[in-house]
């Protein structure tokens, strides 16, 4: 029996039964079964479309570590062959997109109680949580094993590693443990570049480190930013987030702690061999302004954001979005050129 | 036995099938790519090895 549409539950309790119910509805066929879940199946049956079940693999971050794995492997001093390099970028993502379905099927209890995430397949009921177990481990099995044939098994097991350290290390272990989540979970998600440039070198090196310490400084405070003006969220679906643990003003301090060392590594990557004048003044230009945000969301109380709704922490979450692509965009920019002979300093 | 066609259901079933259809035709698709290009780059092992010996391939078949 397939779920029933759950769409209209708005109370978080009750959609977190009614995607456990589903679930259970699922396994079991006897009628015993069915009447303890008519109360949530008595709508119309529901039968996922392909859509939904490209929504388990959460394609906006994919578009992110596709992105990075792409500049990571673009930048590397080795060339790729170009269709090998399309189908490693492929499989780095479909690696990306696994570890978001294996996510989604731990996290599907405090997806339904936040806002921002009710609507993702599993607690929307649009998709069973076995189902998503499924196809996340399906899919982190064979773009692996992909990946290491069409590129090398250094860049494989890379990979696998990281869908490990995603799922068991972040989603199942620290994430609801320690307020620190967001940091050990932004490595997972900054490990891309690193497998983008072991696809064409082999291995890893100071160049590929610093590419990794770029997402995995930025992804606090970008999440931090966040909670504070989605402030009830975590709260909602007990995640020890920074916001709920230590307090909103230990929050806007921390977010000027990790913007301050993630300008020493970004302006320290202009002066690697993938570094060059394009990215420096790039780098200057987005420190300086991300900068400027910490400081002025450290300067604000809660009262002052909720009088503004909070514009200055949206600004910096949206800044943070265009710190992050651009930073990399510049390390393009600087391939582009040294292939004409230019880049550099 | 009730034989209604309930359309929404029919769609995304569809829906579904033939995206997973297009995914296999691309995974063939794609499996036949990188075993053109890694027999390609294989292909250039043995005149690279060749030529370090300073023989060419056809001195090295005779």
């Amino acid at each position: 029996m397939r779920p029933s549409k759950l769409l209209p539950l708005t109370d978080p309790e009750a959609r977190t039964r009614a995607v456990d119910a589903a679930g259970s509805s699922q396994r079991g066929t006897d009628m015993s079964d069915m009447s303890a879940d008519k109360s949530i199946t008595s709508g119309f049956e529901y039968e996922a479309g392909f859509g939904d079940y490209y929504a388990l693999l959460k394609p906006r971050v994919m578009s992110l570590v596709v992105f990075t794995a792409f500049v990571g492997l673009m930048v590397a001093p080795v060339s790729v062959h170009p269709f090998l390099a399309f189908v490693s970028i492929l499989f780095i993502a479909l690696g990306g997109g696994a570890s978001g379905a294996l996510n989604m099927w731990y996290d599907h209890d405090i997806d339904a109680k936040m806002k921002r995430t009710m609507n993702r397949p599993i607690p929307a009921g649009k998709v069973t949580k076995e189902e998503a177990f499924g196809l996340g481990c399906a899919l982190s099995g064979f773009s692996c094993i992909m990946l290491a044939l069409a590129a090398n098994i250094f860049a494989g097991l890379f990979l696998a590693f990281t869908i490990f350290f995603y799922v068991v290390i972040y989603t199942m272990w620290l994430k609801r443990l320690t307020p620190q989540n967001i940091v050990i979970g932004g490595a997972a998600g900054a490990f891309p570049p690193m497998i983008g440039w072991a696809v064409a070198t082999g291995g890893v090196s100071i160049e590929s480190i610093l590419m990794f310490m770029i997402t995995f400084i930025w992804t606090p405070p970008h999440f931090w930013s966040l909670a504070l003006f989605t402030k009830t969220d975590y709260a909602d679906a007990d995640v020890p987030m920074l916001t709920v643990t230590h307090g909103r003003v230990a929050t806007r301090k921390h977010i000027l702690a990790y913007t301050i060392p993630l300008a020493i590594v970004t302006l320290g990557i202009a002066a690697t061999s993938i570094g060059g004048w394009a990215y420096l003044i790039t780098s200057i230009v987005l420190n300086a302004l991300f900068i400027r945000g910490a400081v002025q969301i450290l300067r604000r109380d809660d009262a002052a954001a909720e009088a503004d709704d909070y514009k200055v922490e949206r600004r910096y979450f949206k800044l943070s979005l265009l710190y992050l692509f651009l930073h990399f965009s510049a390390l393009l920019l600087e391939a582009g050129l040294k292939s004409f002979g230019w880049g550099g300093f | 036995m009730d034989l209604r066609v309930e359309h929404e259901i029919h769609k995304r079933r569809f829906s579904r099938n033939a995206g997973l259809g297009l995914v296999l035709a691309a995974f063939v698709a794609l499996v036949f790519g990188i075993t053109v290009v890694k027999v390609n780059i294989i292909g250039d092992v043995p005149e690279a090895y060749n030529a370090s010996r300073g023989l060419t391939n056809e001195g090295a078949s005779e």
